[in-house]
C-alpha cells in the first residue's frame, strides 16, 4: 500500500509538473508578446516623432499626438451627426487585429466613431477571406461593413454580394492614390475602397541561411531544408509557384498548373511545416529559417527580432488590396457609408496604417511618412517593381478553383484509386452498427426471460 | 406524466438544434450544387480515404495511449483518502481550465526545434530533436488533451470497488497481476468503455491540432471538413458528406463499447 502511495505521488508530481510547465510558458509566452507588441508600436510611434520635420504637412498635425488623441479640427468638412438620434448599431466585421482598437497607443478607431456620430459601432472579426464569404453566403452574418481582399471582392460582386457605394456620400474618396482605383477585381470602381495594401515578400534569418536570398528560387534550395515554411492555402502557395515558373498567377491554363503542382510537390521534401499565422512562431522563435508572408508582418516580425530580414522576390510576386465594401443585405448603407468615409479621414486612415505596418492607397497619409518609411520597400516597395513585377489576384473560374484544390490536395495528401471504396466503406460501417444493436438488444431479451 | 411533461422543453430544443440539422447533414451530403440528388460527394470523399483512415489510426493510438495512462492514475487516486482524492482530482482537471487553444499553443513553443524541450536538452550538448510537425506531436496533443477525460469516468467507477474486495482477495492468495486482471478490470469496464468513447470520438474529429502541432502536414479528417465550410474550399456539400461518413464512424465505435457496458450490467 506504501509503495502505491509512492508511485502514486510520483506520477502525480510529474502530472503536475507537465501542467505546470506548459502553463507557465503559456501565460509567460503571452506576456512576452504582448511585450513585444507594445514595443513595437512605441518605436513606431516614435520613429514618427523623429523624422517630424520631413514633409510639409506633417506641419498640420501635433506629430507628438496623431495617433493617441484624434483632433477634430483636422476632420474634413463633413456632417457626422446627421445619423445621431436614428439610435443605429452598425455591424463592422474585419480581419483580426486589422484596426487600430483597444490599443493603449492609439485612439480607438470604433469609439472615436461613436462619439461622433451616435451610432453604435458592433466590430467583429474574421480569419480568411473564405470564411467571411461562407457566412455573408449563408446569411449569418449580417453586416453593414466587410473588409475582403481583391480576388473575394471580384467573387463577391460577381454574385451579387455586395453592393455599389453612394460616393457623394464618401468625399474622403478622393484622398484614395488613383493607381488604386479601378483595379481588375473591380474595374469601374463602384464597390469598394481600398483600405490597406501589400506584397509578398520573403522573411529570413540572417544567421540561418548561408546564401544572399534573392527570392522564390531560395524557398527551392537544398541548402534551405528543413528550414523552409509555406502557406498553407493553395491560392497563395501556387502563386507563388507560378511565379517562380513565369507563368501568370491567374492563369487557368491547366498545364501551368499541373507545371506548378509539381514543382510545389518537389518542394514538399525540403518543407518544415505549412503555416499561415503560426510564422510568428517559428520565424521569431527561430525554428524556420525562410518563409514567405504579407509585407506587413513580415515588417512586424523584422521590429520583434533584430536577426530576420526580407527580400524582394527578384521573380516577381503577388500585390493584394484588402477594401472595404457594404453587403447587400447590409442595413444600414448610409450609416456604413459614413463610417468609410471616417476611416479614411487623414488622421484615423494614419492611425491605422501605423498601427498596422501595411502599405496605404491613402495619399494622406503617404504625406504624412517621414523619409524612413518612404524609402523602406516593405511599406513602399519602388513603383517600377510594382508596375512590372506585381500582379493582382482576381477571382478564377469555378473549375480552375477545384482544380487547384484538387492539385492542392494531392501535394499533400496521397489519393487512392478506388472510386467505390468509400461508398462501400460507408456501408459496410453502418451495417456492422446496426447488426451490433439488433444482436445486443436481442441478448437483453433472452436475458430477461 | 408530469415527467415527461418537464421534458417537452429539451425535446423541443433536441428537435430545433440536433435532429434538424442532422438531417441537413444527410440532405447536403447526398445532394449537389444545383439540388439534385447525387452520391459524388461521397464518391469525392475517397480522395481523403487516407486523411480518414490516418485519424482513426492517430486516435486509435491516443486512446489506448490514455487509456495506459489513465487507468493507474485513476486506480491510485480512487483509493486515496476521501480529503485528498479531491485535491488530486482537480489536478487532473486543472489544465482543462485554461482554453484548448492555448494549451496546444503551448506544446508548440516547447516543442519547436529551438523549444524550450531542445534548448534544455542542449545544455548537455543532446539534440536538437525533430519533436514538432510529425504524427507523434499530433499524437502527443491529443493525450494530452484528452487524457482528463479518460481518468474521470475510470476514477468515478473505480471508487465504487469495494477496498475489501481486494483485500479478500489477497487474503486468499491472488497475485497482483490476478487482483488486476480478475477484479479491478472487470469491475471498471463501464468507466474503461465510457473514457474509450469520450477520448476517441473527440480526437477522430479534431482539427486544431493536427494544424497546429502537426505542420501542416499531418492534416486530419477534421481540417478537412473545416476547409470545406470556412476554409479555401468552399463546398458545404462535400463537407457534410465527410461529417457523415464521420458520424458513421463515432455511431460504429460506441455501439462496440457499449456492448462491454451492457454485458456487464447484465451480469
Amino acid at each position: 500500500m506504501k509503495k502505491n502511495f509512492v508511485l502514486s505521488i510520483v506520477l502525480i508530481i510529474t502530472l503536475a509538473m507537465l501542467m505546470g510547465c506548459s502553463n507557465n510558458t503559456s501565460t509567460s509566452e503571452s506576456s512576452a508578446k504582448s511585450k513585444t507588441l507594445s514595443n513595437i508600436s512605441t518605436t513606431a510611434a516614435f520613429s514618427t516623432d523623429e523624422g517630424s520635420k520631413a514633409a510639409v504637412s506633417r506641419d498640420d498635425f501635433d506629430m507628438d499626438t496623431i495617433l493617441t488623441r484624434l483632433d477634430k479640427s483636422m476632420l474634413s468638412n463633413y456632417d457626422y451627426s446627421r445619423l445621431k438620434d436614428k439610435n443605429i448599431t452598425l455591424s463592422v466585421c474585419n480581419w483580426g487585429e486589422y484596426m487600430a482598437i483597444n490599443q493603449d497607443e492609439y485612439f480607438d478607431v470604433n469609439r472615436e466613431f461613436e462619439k461622433l456620430t451616435g451610432i453604435k459601432v458592433n466590430y467583429k472579426t474574421f480569419a480568411t477571406n473564405e470564411e467571411l464569404y461562407s457566412k455573408i453566403k449563408s446569411g449569418g452574418g449580417d453586416y453593414d461593413v466587410v473588409i475582403p481582399s481583391d480576388y473575394m471582392i471580384s467573387k463577391m460582386i460577381k454574385e451579387g454580394l455586395v453592393q455599389k457605394l453612394d460616393y457623394s456620400n464618401i468625399p474622403n474618396f478622393s484622398y484614395i492614390d488613383k493607381d488604386f482605383v479601378g483595379l481588375e477585381y473591380d474595374p469601374k470602381n463602384e464597390y469598394s475602397v481600398p483600405y490597406t495594401w501589400g506584397i509578398v515578400c520573403i522573411v529570413y534569418n540572417k544567421n540561418m541561411v548561408s546564401k544572399e536570398i534573392t527570392g522564390w528560387c531560395d524557398l527551392w534550395d537544398e541548402a534551405n531544408k528543413n528550414h523552409i515554411l509555406m502557406f498553407n492555402n493553395p491560392r497563395d502557395a501556387f502563386g507563388i509557384a507560378l511565379t517562380y515558373l513565369g507563368y501568370s498567377q491567374n492563369t487557368e491554363n491547366k498545364k501551368e498548373l499541373e507545371e506548378a503542382a509539381s514543382i510545389l510537390k518537389q518542394q514538399k521534401n525540403l518543407v518544415q511545416a505549412y503555416v499561415m499565422d503560426e510564422i510568428f512562431d517559428k520565424v521569431g522563435g527561430e525554428s524556420s529559417a525562410i518563409a514567405p508572408y504579407y509585407a506587413g508582418d513580415v515588417q512586424t516580425m523584422i521590429d520583434e527580432n533584430s536577426n530576420l530580414d526580407f527580400c524582394i522576390p527578384k521573380e516577381g510576386t503577388n500585390k493584394f488590396v484588402d477594401a472595404i465594401c457594404i453587403p447587400t443585405a447590409a442595413k444600414n448603407k448610409e450609416a456604413a457609408e459614413m463610417y468609410i468615409n471616417f476611416l479614411n479621414e487623414i488622421q484615423v486612415a494614419y492611425a491605422n496604417c501605423d498601427y498596422l505596418c501595411y502599405s496605404t492607397p491613402h495619399t494622406g497619409v503617404y504625406n504624412l511618412f517621414d523619409d524612413e518609411i518612404k524609402a523602406n520597400p516593405l511599406r513602399c516597395p519602388p513603383d517600377e517593381y510594382l508596375a512590372n513585377k506585381t500582379e493582382v489576384f482576381i477571382n478564377l473560374s469555378d473549375d480552375t478553383n477545384t482544380y487547384i484544390q484538387e492539385l492542392w490536395n494531392q501535394i499533400k495528401i496521397d489519393k487512392s484509386k478506388s472510386p467505390w471504396l468509400m461508398p462501400a466503406f460507408l456501408l459496410i460501417a453502418l451495417a456492422l452498427t446496426i447488426f451490433l444493436n439488433i444482436r445486443r438488444s436481442r441478448k437483453k431479451k433472452q436475458d430477461i426471460f | 406524466m408530469k415527467s415527461r411533461i418537464l421534458a417537452i422543453p429539451y425535446i423541443v430544443w433536441m428537435i430545433i438544434f440536433t435532429v434538424i440539422p442532422l438531417g441537413l447533414v444527410i440532405f447536403f451530403a447526398f445532394t449537389s450544387q444545383s439540388g439534385e440528388f447525387t452520391l459524388s460527394n461521397i464518391i469525392a470523399m475517397n480522395d481523403y480515404l487516407d486523411v480518414l483512415f490516418r485519424s482513426i489510426e492517430f486516435s486509435v493510438i491516443a486512446t489506448i495511449i490514455c487509456l495506459i495512462l489513465g487507468f493507474p492514475v485513476a486506480f491510485l487516486i480512487s483509493r486515496l483518502a476521501r480529503g485528498k482524492q479531491g485535491t488530486m482530482l482537480m489536478i487532473v482537471i486543472l489544465p482543462m481550465w485554461i482554453n484548448f487553444l492555448l494549451r496546444t499553443y503551448a506544446w508548440m513553443t516547447l516543442l519547436e526545434e529551438n523549444g524550450l524541450i531542445n534548448r534544455f536538452l542542449g545544455l548537455f550538448h543532446l539534440g536538437p530533436f525533430n519533436l514538432i510537425n510529425n504524427s507523434g506531436a499530433v499524437i502527443l496533443g491529443m493525450i494530452y488533451n484528452y487524457i482528463p477525460f479518460m481518468i474521470l469516468p475510470l476514477y468515478s467507477v473505480m471508487t465504487k470497488i469495494d477496498g475489501n474486495v481486494i483485500e479478500a482477495a489477497q487474503d486468499l492468495g491472488c497475485s497482483g497481476f490476478h487482483i488486476i486482471t480478475k477484479i479491478i478490470i472487470p469491475l471498471s469496464k463501464q468507466g474503461i468503455s465510457t473514457g474509450i468513447i469520450t477520448v476517441f470520438v473527440p480526437s477522430v474529429s479534431t482539427f486544431i491540432i493536427s494544424r497546429m502541432l502537426g505542420g501542416g502536414t499531418n492534416d486530419l479528417i477534421g481540417d478537412i471538413i473545416e476547409s470545406q465550410f470556412l476554409g479555401n474550399s468552399y463546398n458545404p456539400h462535400l463537407g457534410s458528406a465527410m461529417s457523415l461518413v464521420l458520424m458513421v464512424i463515432v455511431l460504429l465505435i460506441m455501439s462496440l463499447f457499449n456492448q462491454f457496458g451492457s454485458e456487464e450490467a447484465v451480469i
